[in-house]
């Protein structure tokens, strides 16, 4: 099986257990547990190859250029950790599946066991470190899902919070730490860094990015001083803690570590801060493990300190340390998880979990109290169980590390953390298990049924099997993750055995347990000690840090975004003139290159005109349809500029623009004051003015520079007139850029006038849905309505005009691609045919004829413009690759076919919709019960109410 | 000429700017109007001023013509912002309706944060 679908399986299979959840709670555990299992399946198909020391690879290129690519490998470290998250996990599923009640929504609960499954396999997968980065905060989101999974409870809702926040502040330091190590390496692809160590050791920023990762690898395991959360994520269902906190998620770190190794591992600076951080970790965590009475919480401190004994072994730096730090991630993957399925077993059977109130359940639940002993002897250190291997082998190790020129500090400290490693795993088994029955559990306790016994069972048995023949068992496995770890070199050597001999690792650990029994014979007195001595709680102070945070982070938010829209502008404005101005003192201006046009008459008059009629809008603004109608001059002077300049198509555009745009305005006017008070003080008036008169001055000297300016390059307009005829089929060259050069520019255009259409469209829905429809209907207009609504000359001239003015646009459609016009024009033309008879003849009158949706009208244009840019397809051409001919037909002239014709009709339909479909919208306010007389004009050819009937009045 | 194109230019900034900084939704949105204006003539400009040589091929007669492409790229601007226009007018007027209020300051203090 492709490694991709290895790690994609657990994302697909997570669809299936909420859909399942209908078919009853088994299926979903079924579902999930069979995706697993696929997984696991054809993750072993490729175990014979990695046995055999191949490396399994699977590559896709995904953004080369950016050095993006879905590259998997599996090598021994990658099918060690995977299975373990692929094997545990199917084990967590059965657990879970009894474990949960039927008051938790189960499907959701396997579809987030899932994703997070995926995401571990793929960070455990993935050659690529930018891959990896996605896959590790996909395994901080899914975990956060699965330690909220209670959200009814305040401390697993705070508990998610914490860990996201923890773990995804590592994930920020450590995307900084990879791409900085990728840049280093100068690729990145593991593949490639792994072979880099000696530039990337060489390198000024090994130490930065070294620090960054280790913050992210440090936070994701749990290690001082980012180990408080794993704690509070005990919040979490049982089967949850159990699957992150023994294999998986605080994995992740040490995972992190382990695989980049070769490469940041040996130097000074990786030593002094990776093996004291896990030492500190594991004296600390055993110390506070040893005084909890919640059993997830001694379990939870205990992890952290296994994860910074892992830690410190990966810290040493040397090959055996290594070996031992992987042997012990098998041993500890198998007795923590074992551990925390008992405590759910604990707590599922006798309603708590706190020791206190337990004791004597060694004959009530002989089964738990074998597995729980066993396991945590293994945690303990004790032989032959696979926990006292590994720990031999770290003693070992650590009785010959040198920490700060001293041959003493670090064994020595090592000793006490596993004295109270060794206490508190002995606690666990007597306060819970041992002395006295008691009378007040809170439910009767009992063994449970198999399927909460069996999956621990199956990992306590390894925990005695690895124990006992462990050369046999996980042997080959530790030998080739082992070599995965340590890279090129050669595998030092070791043994996985019980006994060495009287090493100085055993007078160790026969102290460590000596003393950890004195420690819990002990217990009482130093409980009394502990609970005077003054302590930090982390989530006080870490509470009150976020707090700080949030406030201050409002306080900044209050002040930059206070919702004054007009200061925002002037900011804007200000801040861009500030550019402009220092652009235009620091840089050179060259003098004018080209001499100045004539001045004629007609550019003055119309110049005059402009100016006049944009300051009346300025001067006049309080008055708004005064305004309106003055802005409607500015609008077609500046369509006359473009006329006079050599524009017309500009020209035609605005000035249908312009119609369109002032019905529009009018028609909003309708619902809105009519006039502006008064609301600015004089001096914010003349401060506005100084700023838009600066701006007014910055633009016009920049156009004039401009245009007195030459071209510094050659235009590639060039390309476009030399073109347009022999490639487009077409002399309107603006026309050919249009709907043929750049007409995927032209097509997203229609795409987003089409899709503003729409949310006005929307909008209008939502506002006529809201008590603002009541408020409408019982509009009294603001001013006189006039006597006739609908006169009787308009209305004729308008019908009259319709067809006209539709061929008109049909006219300026057709001779667009060789002449001024073409589908923008010709939509806006159609549409100003339509809204015509819309304001004569009301709307009622003209809805009622108009038959076609404006919606579909904008859809086919997008969608015809699209099917013709797809055409080119066929011919094995781009997208939107335009094709003409010349037809000739009996008694015609040639005429061209072209397929930018084609899609030009899609912008004349879509503009046309959109145009309609807004002006539509909005004098659909204007909608009011009886308002609209029945017929607009008296004589209308299809009229159909009966004839006034003078009989009957006679009669009256 | 040029003169004359960059002072209206100027005039229309200034005219517009100064409306999109008044209080009112109506004086903004026409406001906004100037500015395009503006913005589409400078645009056009940069193809230099020339007149009476449309962009039309002909196959006699002169060879030289303006440039194309500047006003290829105003004609689906301008089209483009009367789509703008009437997106802001319709929320003008919705916001109008729904507080009878047309003030585009927003007033109120910023919402308190989440309750831990």
């Amino acid at each position: 099986m492709s490694l991709i679908l290895i790690a994609l399986l657990p994302f697909l299979g997570a669809f299936l257990p909420p859909l399942l959840i209908r078919a009853g709670r088994n299926a979903a555990a079924w579902s999930a547990g069979l995706t697993t299992l696929l997984a696991l399946v054809g993750l072993l198909t490729h175990a014979p190859e990695v046995f055999s020391g191949q490396v399994v690879h699977t590559r896709i290129e995904w953004v080369p250029g950016l050095g993006l690519n879905a590259n998997f490998f599996l090598d021994g470290l990658g099918l060690l950790f995977a299975g373990l998250i692929l094997g545990i996990g199917l084990l967590i599923i059965v657990y879970a599946r009894f474990y949960l009640s039927r008051q938790d929504p189960m499907g959701q609960f396997y579809a987030y066991l899932l994703m997070f499954q995926g995401a571990m396999v793929g960070i455990v997968l993935s050659d690529n470190i930018l891959l990896l980065l996605v896959f590790w905060e996909l395994t901080s989101l899914s975990s956060f899902l699965l330690i909220g999974f209670w959200k009814h409870l305040p401390e697993g809702r705070q508990g998610a919070r914490m860990a996201l926040t923890v773990t995804g502040m590592g994930g920020l330091a450590m995307i900084a730490g990879l791409l900085i190590l990728g840049q280093i390496a100068g690729s990145y692809d593991l593949s490639v860094i792994l072979t880099q160590k000696d530039v990337i050791q060489a390198s000024p920023h090994y130490l930065a990015a070294l620090i960054l990762i280790l913050i992210g690898a440090f936070a994701k395991s749990a290690q001082f001083p980012f180990h408080f959360w794993l704690p509070h994520a005990m919040a979490a269902p049982t089967p949850v803690s159990a699957y992150l906190h023994s294999a998986t998620m605080v994995k992740a770190g040490l995972f992190l570590m382990a695989r980049l190794w070769p490469v940041l591992a040996g130097t000074e600076a990786w030593f002094y801060i990776v093996a004291t951080t896990g030492l500190v970790t594991m004296v600390l965590g055993a110390k506070i493990a040893l005084f909890k009475d919640d059993l997830k919480a001694l379990l939870a401190f205990s992890t952290v300190s296994h994860l910074g004994l892992i830690t410190m072994l990966l810290g040493f730096g040397t090959k055996i340390a290594a070996v031992t730090a992987v042997f012990h991630i098998i041993n500890h993957a198998t007795f923590k998880a074992a551990l925390f399925m008992t405590a759910g077993i604990i707590d599922h059977e006798t309603g708590t979990r706190d020791i206190k109130r337990l004791g004597g359940l060694r004959k009530l639940m002989p089964v738990t109290f074998a597995m729980a002993a066993l396991a945590s002897l293994s945690m303990a250190g004790i032989p032959p169980l696979n926990g006292f291997l590994s720990k031999e082998m770290m003693l070992e190790e650590a009785a010959h590390t040198v920490w700060w020129h001293s041959h003493y500090i670090l064994p020595a400290l090592v000793v006490i953390g596993a004295s109270f490693s060794a206490a508190y795993s002995f606690r666990l088994i007597a306060h819970t298990f041992l002395g006295p029955e008691r009378s007040d559990y809170p439910a009767h306790p009992h063994d449970p049924g198999p399927g909460l016994w069996l999956p621990p069972a199956l990992l306590v048995s390894l925990v005695v099997l690895i124990g006992l023949f462990s050369s046999v068992i996980v042997g080959p496995l530790v030998a080739i993750a082992s070599q995965a770890v340590i890279g090129d070199a050669k595998l030092p050597y070791y043994s996985l055995k019980i006994w060495h001999g009287f090493t100085p690792a055993l007078y160790m650990s026969a102290f460590a347990t000596v003393a950890g029994l004195f420690l819990l014979w002990q217990h009482k007195a130093l409980e009394r000690l502990w609970n005077a001595a003054p302590r930090p709680e982390a989530k006080t102070i870490f509470d009150a840090g976020v707090g700080v945070v949030s406030r201050l982070s409002d306080r900044i938010t209050a002040t930059l975004h206070d919702g004054a829209l007009t200061r925002y502008a002037a900011i804007f404005t200000v801040f861009t003139l500030v550019m402009g101005l220092y652009a235009y003192f620091t840089g050179t201006l060259p003098a004018a290159q080209s001499a100045m046009t004539d001045i004629d008459a007609l550019a003055v008059v119309g110049w005059v005109c402009l100016v006049v009629s944009a300051s009346c809008v300025v001067v006049f603004h309080r008055n708004r349809l005064l305004a309106l109608v003055v802005i409607g001059v500015t609008g077609l002077m500046v369509s006359l500029l473009f006329n006079y300049f050599s524009a017309p198509d500009l020209a035609l555009t605005q000035i249908s623009v312009e119609v369109v745009t002032i019905i529009l305005l009018l028609l909003a006017l309708n619902f809105m004051p009519k006039t502006t008070p008064v609301a600015s003080t004089l001096q914010r008036r003349a401060r506005d003015l100084v700023i838009a008169g600066t701006a007014g001055l910055g633009v016009g000297g920049l156009a004039y520079a401009i245009l007195r300016g030459t071209f510094s390059q050659p235009s590639i307009s060039e390309f476009h007139l030399a073109n347009s005829y022999k490639g487009g089929g077409g002399t309107n060259v603006v026309n050919v850029i249009l709907v043929d050069f750049r007409g995927f520019d032209t097509f997203g255009e229609i795409i987003v006038l089409g899709i503003a259409a729409v949310v006005i469209f929307a909008l209008t829905e939502a506002i006529l849905a809201s008590n603002v429809r009541a408020k409408l209907l019982n509009r009294k207009p603001d001013r006189q309505r006039a006597g006739d609504a609908h006169p009787l000359m308009m209305v004729v001239v308008t019908r009259v005009m319709m067809p006209i003015a539709l061929m008109v646009g049909v006219y300026i459609f057709f001779r667009g691609h060789n002449l001024p016009g073409g589908g923008f024009i010709a939509g806006l033309v159609v549409a100003i045919a339509f809204v015509m008879q819309y304001m004569a003849s009301g709307f009622a009158w003209t809805a009622a004829r108009q038959t076609f949706p404006y919606h579909g009208v904008i859809g086919s244009g997008v969608l015809i413009a699209a099917a013709t840019g797809m055409g080119a397809w066929f011919n094995d051409l781009p997208f939107l690759t335009s094709a003409f001919g010349y037809v000739y037909l009996p008694g015609l002239d040639k005429f061209e076919l072209a397929t930018a014709a084609l899609f030009d009709l899609g912008v004349f339909l879509a503009v046309s919709g959109a145009v309609l479909l807004a002006l539509e919208s909005l004098a659909r306010y204007a909608w009011q019960p009886g308002i609209e007389p029945e017929h607009p004009m008296d004589i209308n050819p299809e009229r159909d109410d009966p004839p006034l009937d003078n009989t009957e009045k006679a009669e009256v | 000429m040029e003169i004359l194109v960059a002072s209206a230019i100027a005039v229309l900034t200034t005219c517009g700017v100064y409306l999109v900084l008044r209080r009112r939704t109506f004086p903004v949105i026409l406001g906004i109007s100037l500015l395009s204006y503006a913005v589409n003539i400078f645009l056009f400009s940069t193809g230099r001023l020339v007149q009476h040589l449309p962009p039309i091929l002909i196959k006699h007669g002169h060879t030289s013509y303006t440039d194309p492409l500047p006003q290829a790229l105003v004609l689906t601007a301008i089209v483009i912002s009367f789509g703008m226009t009437a997106l802001v007018v319709m929320i003008a007027l919705g916001a109008f309706l729904s507080s009878d209020e047309d003030e585009i300051d927003m007033k109120d203090t910023p919402e308190s944060g989440e309750a831990q």
